[in-house]
């Protein structure tokens, strides 16, 4: 009856492979959508959750912002998300921005880079076009309580080894 | 099939769904609406200064305003509020465009939409150095819709036709 266990086994085997590979295709499509936002938005981080309350009470904290960015100069009232972080890149035309949140009493300017007074066009990662509400506070309890994380992951973790299908 | 665990799964997903569908419709009722804003400009004073601030000069401008506008044509139910502000616009030579934000504000309903004040500008007119005197400059007003739910709308009405005095005090 050897061959009814060795049946069993490499049925069992199977199914644990099965799964193992749809999790590789859900996390691979995830990337593929993510990345292919990427492109179409033009901006590095074309989803982004508001986690200060300086756009009140426009943006609220926990509100989801969509960014999009274009080779166009950014113009005064314009909405948005700058990384001081980026290296300079040479532009054909120099644009000088100055921030100010609107829920803030003074400019960003403290939040530059020490001797910065104005961002420039590749410190901007995009331009506030859409806001989806609320749905971004899941990031933010994930951020700030990385406990939560932890028990999140776990238990899609014990999820996917034990649901069998 | 009829475990918690699936029915949780199904309920779950169907209202994020359609949750999701929610919003961009009501983002999309947006577009119906064909606005009709209008605004005006009329300067008090206008006066520019000049101080010096590690050998450079600095030219500053202190302006005194009324601004008056009706936008509640611009109000849907869709609208969590408009952010408006003006902008000074003008040329020099280094720059094809400069835009100052001078006053800005909130209108949190369609009651504060039609408003007509008097104030002087919020924010510093300052130019990076050049010089302002007698520069011709637009008032432009600009506003963002910002809605509830999905897609902001911004636009603006270009006043022109404004001049800097020719000395400064």
């Amino acid at each position: 009856m050897d061959w009814v266990s060795d049946t069993v086994k490499s049925i069992q085997l199977r199914q644990t492979l099965t799964q193992f590979v749809t999790l590789g295709m859900v996390l691979s499509s995830a990337l593929i959508m993510w990345k292919g936002l990427m492109c179409v938005t033009g901006s590095e981080s074309p989803v982004v959750v508001v986690i200060s309350g300086s756009m009140e009470p426009g943006f609220r904290r926990g509100d989801i912002l969509f960014l999009h960015m274009s080779k166009d100069p950014i113009r005064a009232g314009e909405i948005v998300v700058f990384n001081i972080d980026v290296h300079e890149r040479h532009d054909i035309e120099e644009t000088y921005i100055l921030t100010k949140g609107d829920n803030n009493d003074v400019d960003d300017r403290v939040m530059y880079n020490r001797g910065q007074r104005w961002l420039q066009q590749h410190h901007i990662m995009g331009r506030a076009v859409g806001i989806l509400p609320y749905v971004g506070w899941a990031t933010i309890i994930m951020t700030e309580k990385p406990i939560v994380k932890y028990i999140v992951i776990g238990a899609l973790g014990l999820l996917v080894l034990t649901i069998k299908e | 099939m009829h475990s918690y665990g699936y029915r949780a799964n199904a309920v779950l997903t169907f209202s994020l769904t359609l949750l999701a569908v929610m919003c961009a419709m009501a983002s999309l009722s947006d577009n119906r609406n064909s606005p009709s804003p209008s605004a005006h400009v009329q300067l008090r004073s206008l006066i520019l200064n000049v101080t010096s601030f590690h050998r450079l000069s600095l030219y500053v401008v202190s302006m005194a305003m009324n601004i008056s506008a009706d936008l509640q044509s611009l109000f849907t139910w869709n609208t969590k509020q408009v952010f408006v502000f003006l902008a000074a616009e003008y040329r020099t030579p280094k720059h094809s465009l400069n835009q100052i934000s001078l006053w800005d504000g909130i209108i949190p309903s369609k009651e504060h939409a039609k408003f007509w004040i008097h104030t002087s500008n919020k924010y510093r007119f300052i130019d990076q150095g050049s010089n302002l005197r007698g520069k011709e400059f637009n008032l432009t007003m600009h506003w963002h819709v910002m809605p509830k739910t999905g897609k902001m709308f911004a636009d603006k009405i270009v006043m022109p036709g404004y001049r800097l005095p020719e000395e400064y005090r």
